[in-house]
């Protein structure tokens, strides 16, 4: 027995031993001269960042730990990680998570100083929340008309039935094409054919914030369901709710249908098509108004190192060398205006730009995550030939009851 | 221990003490390597807990590597050594969650309740301080000055100095670098840049601190949020813990604490960020008497029931169909047959529910074309057929299975008790009924309980194949026809984006469970009878 105490001891003096050398290692990162701050990044931005984190590394002598994850787990895991203190400093994030960073008090406010200028003001405005700028704006995206030119030409249709007209003349299988999410239902790629009814998801005030008003009901959005159901499965059939994003992406590129609606994102899915990107037609008159949606870098309200962070965003992520790099890492519409202007001359992004500036911001309340679920369904229901009206009403009724609580 | 008494004859074989000396053979030096790793860790995790102020965790793994080292390096308690490991990482993994679960159930935890009050006012305060819309950019230098840490501004040429309680006041004879910034302050040291970005409390001190121009409250105060430039700021929220109110001082509006977690002022007006707090059983309630929550989740319940029982019975029916069949020796290429007939099972449920989305689609996909002559039937977006689908989808999936095991099962009953039944003029039939089935069922009935059990949660199927549509008509609840509970829950905590509710969706799984739990424990309440009967 006592031989076995003493062979414990020795194990346990050896496991402080051990235990010792890793405290020793940490110890030194938080205490020495090498202050670290963690960033949360996806894939795609990872490379960019890394670029820009090195020479500020060099120039700090601080450490930056880039740590990759799902960019659809990035908002889930900074609320919930931000309060525990395990959290990251900054993390790259969409802005219509705003508002529910904002009331889960996980985000800081920054301050971009003089290099607010140089960024596009719709970006800006994107990543402002009750007068207060919350994150380093650095790409725009949005949706647009794209066109196979081949088949119907470059030239912008003027309205949906002008887009139809010529799409029947292309004489393909389908005149127009557009992803409704299968049976989900897809209201963010329809939402430019629902602003030109003149009915947004929410009022927005003169400001330009969104209000929890929900401003899709009434004769406007009747009349966009109307619009809907006549092109559905009970009419024309132009919208079908058996199109999906792979499905959608196979017809235009195969070259069944000669338009569809996408975004940037998808034009490496159109291989075989010359295409064209054009605004997206008017189909109840009024100019169609796509969503804009804003990426940028969050910074913590509980970052210990909320100093090194911020000089990190400003005065190293702000400049046009890390937008240009963030860019070429992951082509998207730069925030950063001279480099807006600057890719502009490539035809494929000054169409989705141009789109862009027909836009508004999506809302970043944090209402809007109740609006997807009903509005989607709705509008998918009414695709397949419900009763427009009635259908559009109840979820309009329903929206309202679930955002009054 | 043979090659151990080999390698050492003299020792071993002569010394007729066989308890004696022999050094402490190879299984105790393993144990150790192994121990000493495992205190390792164990300290480690301690010291980490220790450092980062996690108490639970710290007791926590105090207790299990105290309990690890008494079990392993005294003599008795041998059974616990075997099942220490399991235990540990059942508490670890399971009990953990469990307890977590129950305690989240317990409170609001979800959007706009994420942290705790503290946070919440610190959040507030954040959200509330505004630069002042005119304010100039001075370049800016940390100065220090016997502990005490102050500013050093550029305004047009004059440097400035203050601190939190002097407000700014010029000094003479301060210079300043090409970019305006003071780097020679008569009578402060000025901090330098990288001492500051290299430590953390200094770095916390140096954001925290405000200097205003004058004491005079209105006039805003300068802050820096970099190190090197001081903006104007003003705020108008004042935070007073013991009356736990936040006033805003421009309005005189003031927001009381309440037992929601919210800051609420006396017209309504609420501040955006929230914190967490108990609520009693309220989710509990709220999942049965909500109205927009308790129909929806009714039918959901319903369909949840009915999607394991059916899917169990069919594919358990099929399975011992198919078995019975190829357990026949008159069927030739057994073997190659039951191979095919297992394939479904080897492939990923989530890659075939999603061949089977494909499948399924009304205008592009093969099971139209193929089976209905290219009709249009809608089978995804219909409430009833695409309940149909799911359910077939799940039989192919599982069938298999239940094939596996009940050929099993057939092979292993006794010839002569079914040849007894032949000789005393039973039937086909009246054999199965009477003698094969209560037999089969002996073996197959528990797993039938665990495959129900399975299904149950059977999210997998559900998420991939239809994503709970078609939605209700008519209902706020966000939910679909082919919703089962688990995905409901899933739905309603908002992981997926929406609007998150983790403690109701935390309420909801332990409805679940407890469910689950009674229904287990009295169906295999059922099956130990079924036994007796044997």
């Amino acid at each position: 027995m006592r031989k076995h105490l003493r062979i414990g001891a020795l194990a346990a003096a050896s496991a402080v031993i051990l235990a010792g050398c890793s405290t020793d290692d940490s110890s030194e990162n938080t205490n020495g001269n090498g202050a670290e701050i963690v960033i949360w990044t996806d894939a795609e931005r990872e490379p960019a960042l890394a670029a820009a984190a090195a020479d500020f590394e060099e120039e700090t002598g601080a450490t930056v730990t880039l740590v990759q994850k799902n960019f659809e787990d990035l908002r889930n895991d900074f609320i919930a990680q931000v309060p525990t203190g395990e959290g990251p400093d900054i993390t790259v994030g969409a802005h219509d998570w705003l508002g529910a960073l904002v009331t889960a008090g996980v985000v800081n406010t920054i301050d971009l100083g003089d290099a607010a200028q140089e960024f596009e003001q719709v970006a800006l405005d994107a990543m402002t929340y009750d007068g207060q700028l919350y994150a380093l704006p650095y790409s725009l995206e949005t949706i647009a008309l794209i066109q196979n030119v081949d088949l119907v030409g470059d030239e912008a249709p003027s309205s949906w039935d002008d887009m139809i007209q010529r799409g029947l003349a292309a004489g393909t299988e389908r005149p127009f094409v557009i992803n409704t999410g299968g049976e989900t239902g897809d209201g963010y790629t329809m939402y430019g054919f629902q602003t030109s009814f003149g009915a947004p998801v929410f009022v927005q005030d003169d400001s330009g914030s969104y209000t929890t008003e929900v401003g899709m009901g009434g004769p406007e959005g009747e009349a966009f369901a109307q619009w809907l159901h006549a092109n559905g499965a009970a009419g024309t059939g132009y919208l079908s709710t058996t199109v999906d994003y792979d499905i959608n992406n196979e017809l235009f590129n195969s070259g069944k249908a000669p338009y569809t609606v996408q975004g940037p994102w998808a034009i490496s899915a159109f291989p075989d098509v010359n295409v064209a990107v054009n605004p997206i037609p008017s189909a109840g008159g009024e100019v169609a108004k796509p969503f804009v949606g804003v990426q940028g870098f969050y910074l913590s309200s509980q970052s210990d190192n909320s100093l090194l962070a911020t000089d990190f965003l400003v005065n190293h992520l702000a400049t046009e060398d890390a937008q240009r790099a963030l860019y070429e890492a992951d082509p998207r519409i730069p925030a950063f205006s001279t480099l807006a202007e600057e890719v502009a001359s490539d035809p494929i992004i000054a169409g989705f730009l141009a789109s862009s500036q027909d836009g508004v911001p999506m809302p970043s309340i944090p209402e809007m995550g109740l609006v997807w679920d009903l509005w989607n369904a709705a509008e998918a229901q009414i695709i397949n030939g419900a009763e427009p009206v009635s259908t559009w009403n109840q979820m309009i009724t329903d929206l309202q009851a679930s955002i009054a609580g | 221990m043979a090659t151990d008494d080999d390698r050492l004859p003299d020792s071993g074989r002569h010394e007729s003490h066989a308890r004696g000396w022999r050094g402490f053979g190879w299984g105790f030096m393993v144990k150790l390597v192994i121990m000493a790793v495992v205190n390792a860790l164990g300290l480690t995790v301690i010291l980490t807990a220790y450092r980062t102020e996690s108490w639970v965790i710290l007791g926590a793994s105090i207790a299990l590597l105290l309990v690890a080292d008494i079990v392993y390096f005294t003599k008795r308690a041998l059974p616990l050594k075997y099942l220490l490991p399991g235990l540990t990482f059942l508490f670890v993994f399971q009990i953990f969650t469990l307890g977590y679960t129950g305690y989240v159930a317990f409170t609001n935890y979800g959007t706009g309740h994420a942290g705790s009050m503290e946070q919440a006012v610190e959040a507030a305060l954040i959200q509330d301080e505004r630069r002042l819309p005119d304010s100039p950019s001075y370049p800016l230098a940390v100065v220090e000055q016997a502990g005490e840490i102050g500013f050093a501004i550029n305004a047009d040429d004059t440097v400035l100095v203050g601190t939190e309680l002097s407000p700014f006041e010029p000094v003479r004879g301060a210079e300043v670098d090409g970019s305006g910034t003071p780097v020679e302050v008569p009578g402060w040291e000025v901090v330098p840049r990288a001492s500051v970005l290299s430590d953390q409390e200094l770095q916390a001190t140096v954001v925290g601190l405000r200097v205003p121009f004058d004491l005079d409250e209105g006039g805003g105060s300068v802050r820096t949020r970099e190190g090197t430039t001081g903006v104007v700021y003003t705020s108008s929220l004042e935070w007073s813990p013991e009356e736990r109110t936040i006033t805003d001082t421009e309005t005189g509006v003031v927001y009381e604490a309440s037992d929601r977690g919210n800051f609420v002022a006396s017209d309504g007006s609420r501040l955006a960020t929230g914190w967490y707090v108990g609520v009693g059983f309220e989710n509990f309630v709220r999942a049965f008497t909500d109205a927009t929550l308790a129909a929806p989740l009714l039918e959901v319940a319903l369909w949840t029931f009915a999607f394991a029982v059916l899917t169990v019975a069919s594919s358990f029916g099929l399975g011992l169909l198919f078995a019975m069949i190829y357990n026949d020796p008159r069927v030739r290429g057994r073997r190659l047959l039951r191979t095919l007939f297992i394939l479904p099972y080897a492939f990923p449920a989530f890659m075939s529910a999603l061949l089977w989305r494909g499948m399924l689609n009304s205008e592009f996909g093969v099971v139209n074309d193929l089976f209905f002559f290219g009709a249009d039937i809608n089978w995804l977006g219909d409430p009833w057929l695409a309940r149909l689908a799911v359910l077939w989808v799940n039989l192919w999936l599982s069938y298999p299975y239940w094939f596996l095991v009940c050929t099993g099962a057939l092979q292993a009953l006794s010839g002569e008790t079914l040849e007894a039944a032949t000789v005393d003029g039973a039937g086909r039939w009246r054999r199965f009924r009477s003698i094969v089935l209560p037999l089969l069922l002996v073996s197959t009935a528990p797993l039938a309980i665990a495959s129900f059990a399975f299904n149950f949660n059977n999210f997998t199927i559900i998420y991939m194949l239809t994503g709970g549509g078609p939605a209700f008509l008519g209902s706020s609840s966000g939910l679909g026809s082919t919703d089962i509970l688990i995905s409901a829950i899933y739905n309603i905590s908002g992981v997926a984006g929406g609007v998150a509710d983790y403690g109701l969706a935390s309420a909801l799984s332990i409805i679940v469970f407890v469910v689950i739990g009674i229904i287990s424990a009295l169906a295999f309440r059922q099956t130990r009878k079924l036994e007796e009967v044997q």
